[in-house]
């Protein structure tokens, strides 16, 4: 065959070459060339992950820096009893709280002058440094008679404007003397420091409260929003997840090809582009306006969720399933499986790490999510309380997280935005949870093919 | 193997397994097989071989309607398998593949375990009542395909694992499993080395004992080696078919001639 016209070519090719052999050991020009393009591109991939880190770092250092004062909270811690006599006398004058504001004050003296140092102050000062004491001291003896007489420690949650000094984030420096908060004060507070009375402690409020009003950011916390955030997220994985894998399994192996089915792939790739809020006002439209659903509700934020995760799952779960080795349903069909056992025995399995990634990406988006949540009522100051039990979760006014700490950013209380830092940082440790989760998910389902 | 059922071989001469007839295959606008008609015998093997492109794969994929699976195919024509017609409306391919087992070019093995690559098939055929017989059934598949003896010690282990020949023969212990009459095997050694090859080769031999085996293969030695009657397919053309021995020695066709030569393909 080709053998006979090969041989008498390949006899006349050496004398043809038109340039005779170079030595190995020099590098010719077009090598050089390959060869610093190679190292250019190098040295661009690593200045592109530098950068990346970079900004990582700068991220990681800003969130945690501003957001740790949200962990913390400064109390003013003071022992003292109060007699029988005492609270008789107290509760037998017209402004009670008034007496016991009094009381407090001795007592604080005392604990002053026993540690060895005397300030003088007045219950305005008290007031500037605590609010005002004598409410929570007469409603805890109210309700405690039985420790009158005793010794009885009490917990007072230091001014917002203490805590900053706390903190660092108000100095005697960029300060100025109000109603609020003034210099001479501060002197009081740093000797009050040094007795021990008044002391920064981890804040677990933050973490297990409630949002508080306008006007008391120490008292905020983000609890409540998590629970939110939390059954919008079991709304959005029990919807979207059996509807886009089913949705996707259709489309992806039985449907027909024909125009129809483009225009729905056509569909749903631009859905996943839609802006988010658009999500928002379709669910304030349809499931509050026309099907009447609660409002702020994480339900009906979990149904918007759920539109707007649907696409990312469809379209990953359709990628993982073309992914899939064809000699695998060949070999399922081949021994007379149905498409569908194929399918579910094999198919599916060997794309569930891919679906999963999926799944996790779309509902970290969701978890992120703040635009549609405002616009369906889900805003920070609706998460005042938790709900009381498991569907009341669902349907009781709520918030979620990135509403909460958007609402906080947006308040004109400096405090509110160290708790906005906070907030950021529980929800990145949210997030970080539900994705380890997935990991291991997948790491179980992960098989070689 | 080396008592060859050479009298029961001529017997079943006069009995037909699978009977094709005006087969037409199209691919959307593609004339892909044309006219094919053939008769196979039970328990023989039947090699196909062919230039790549010929059709000769198509050709044995509409045997157990793997075609099916393609949107842009079309069969015509008829296919019987002991008389009844494959592509009737009646036909529920899913059932046929049962009856029709196929062993593909690369080895498929499911990313399970060896034990559980055999019971797949008879698992979802109710092809065992309780464990014993699955039992049962994934040990006799597996002797019949000479693994036996390499795997007893490691069913539990993943049958992806496995060297390439001891993956392929898993693939026939797998369709063996489910009992099926006919086994077509699409280019089964292509992926083999020689040793591995000369194993499922003694295999196929072995099988045909008890099943109606049709073979695609490139490699013209195998297909003198391994089968009683040969189909040589050119364009999508049945060109020849006959005795193996007849047509690698005494071919009628030019075609048949050039390609078993070697003057083109």
């Amino acid at each position: 065959m080709t053998e006979t016209t090969l041989s008498p070519e390949a006899a006349e090719k050496p004398a043809k070459l038109p340039f005779k052999s170079k030595s190995l050991y020099e590098v010719d020009d077009l090598t050089r060339k390959r060869n610093a393009a190679e190292k250019r591109f190098k040295t661009y991939g690593m200045a592109a992950i530098g950068v990346g880190l970079f900004f990582l770092f700068v991220l990681a250092y800003t969130i945690i820096s501003e957001g740790i004062p949200a962990f913390t909270k400064t109390i003013v811690e003071v022992e003292f009893s109060l007699t029988q006599e005492q609270f008789d006398e107290a509760e037998g004058q017209l402004f009670k709280t008034k007496a016991y504001e009094q009381i407090f004050i001795g007592a604080l003296q005392g604990q002053l002058q026993e540690s060895g140092v005397s300030v003088p102050f007045d219950a305005t000062t008290i007031e500037r440094i605590v609010g005002k004491p004598g409410n929570t001291i007469r409603s805890f003896f109210t309700a405690n008679q039985d420790k009158l007489g005793g010794p009885a420690a009490f917990e007072l949650a230091a001014s917002s404007r203490v805590d900053g000094y706390m903190n660092g984030r108000v100095t005697r420096e960029n300060m100025t003397d109000s109603r609020f908060l003034q210099k001479t004060d501060l002197d009081l507070v740093d000797n009050l420091v040094e007795a021990g009375v008044i002391k920064t402690v981890f804040n677990w409020n933050f973490i297990t409260g409630a949002d508080s009003g306008v006007d008391n950011p120490g008292a905020a916390g983000i609890g409540a929003s998590v629970v939110g955030s939390l059954f919008m997220m079991l709304v959005v994985l029990f919807l979207s997840l059996p509807i886009g894998v089913a949705a996707s399994i259709y489309l992806e192996e039985f449907a027909p090809q024909n125009r129809f089915t483009d225009l729905i792939e056509v569909n749903i790739s631009n859905l996943a582009a839609v802006p988010s809020i658009v999500f928002g006002i379709l669910g304030l439209a349809v499931f509050i306006q026309f099907m009447h659903l609660p409002q702020s509700a994480p339900i009906v934020g979990g149904l918007v969720l759920t539109l707007m995760t649907l696409p990312t799952i469809i379209i990953s779960t359709r990628a993982s399933l073309k992914a899939v080795p064809p000699s695998i349903r060949d070999a399922a069909l081949g021994i007379g499986a149905s498409k569908m056992q194929a399918i579910f025995h094999h198919v599916l399995p060997l794309a569930m790490p891919g679906i999963l990634t999926g799944t996790i990406i779309g509902l970290a988006q969701a978890l992120g999510e703040t635009a549609p949540l405002l616009l369906i009522g889900m805003v920070g100051f609706v998460a005042r309380g938790y709900p009381d039990g498991f569907i009341a979760g669902f349907t009781e006014p709520n918030s979620a997280m990135p509403a909460q700490i958007y609402t906080w950013a947006a308040r004109a209380d400096f405090a509110f935005y160290e708790k906005a830092w906070g907030g950021i940082i529980v929800l990145l440790v949210f997030l970080l949870t539900m994705n380890i989760i997935a990991i291991i998910l997948r790491r179980r389902f992960e098989r070689r093919w | 193997m080396n008592e060859m059922p050479n009298i029961e071989q001529a017997t079943d001469m006069t009995e037909t397994k699978i009977s094709a007839n005006k087969v037409q295959v199209y691919y959307g606008d593609t004339h892909a097989i044309k006219d094919v008609d053939i008769e196979i015998q039970p328990r023989s093997v039947t090699a196909f071989i062919g230039p790549s492109g010929c059709g000769k794969s198509t050709f044995l994929r509409t045997i157990n309607r793997m075609n099916d699976t393609i949107d842009i195919c079309r069969v015509e024509g008829s296919i019987r398998i002991d008389g009844e017609d494959i592509y009737d409306p009646k036909v529920d391919p899913v059932q046929l593949r049962a009856k029709v087992g196929m062993v593909f070019q690369k080895p498929n093995p499911f990313p399970k375990s060896i034990y559980d690559n055999i019971a797949y098939g008879p698992r979802i055929h109710g092809l065992a009542r309780n464990k014993a017989e699955l039992d049962d059934i994934v040990s006799s598949s597996l002797q019949k395909a000479g693994l036996w003896e390499e795997v007893k010690n490691r069913l539990d282990e993943p049958g992806t694992g496995m060297s390439g020949g001891q993956q392929q023969r898993l693939c026939i212990a797998r369709a063996i499993a489910v009992s099926p009459e006919v086994i077509l095997m699409d280019e089964p050694c292509s992926a083999l080395d020689p040793i591995a090859t000369a194993k499922v080769e003694e295999l196929i031999d072995e099988l045909r004992e008890n099943f109606t085996i049709v073979i695609v293969t490139h490699s013209m030695q195998q297909a003198a080696r391994v089968s009683q009657r040969t189909a040589f397919f050119h364009l999508g053309i049945l060109v020849e078919e006959g005795s193996t021995q007849d047509i690698f020695t005494n071919p009628k066709d030019k075609r048949t001639q050039d390609y078993i030569t070697g003057r083109f393909g």
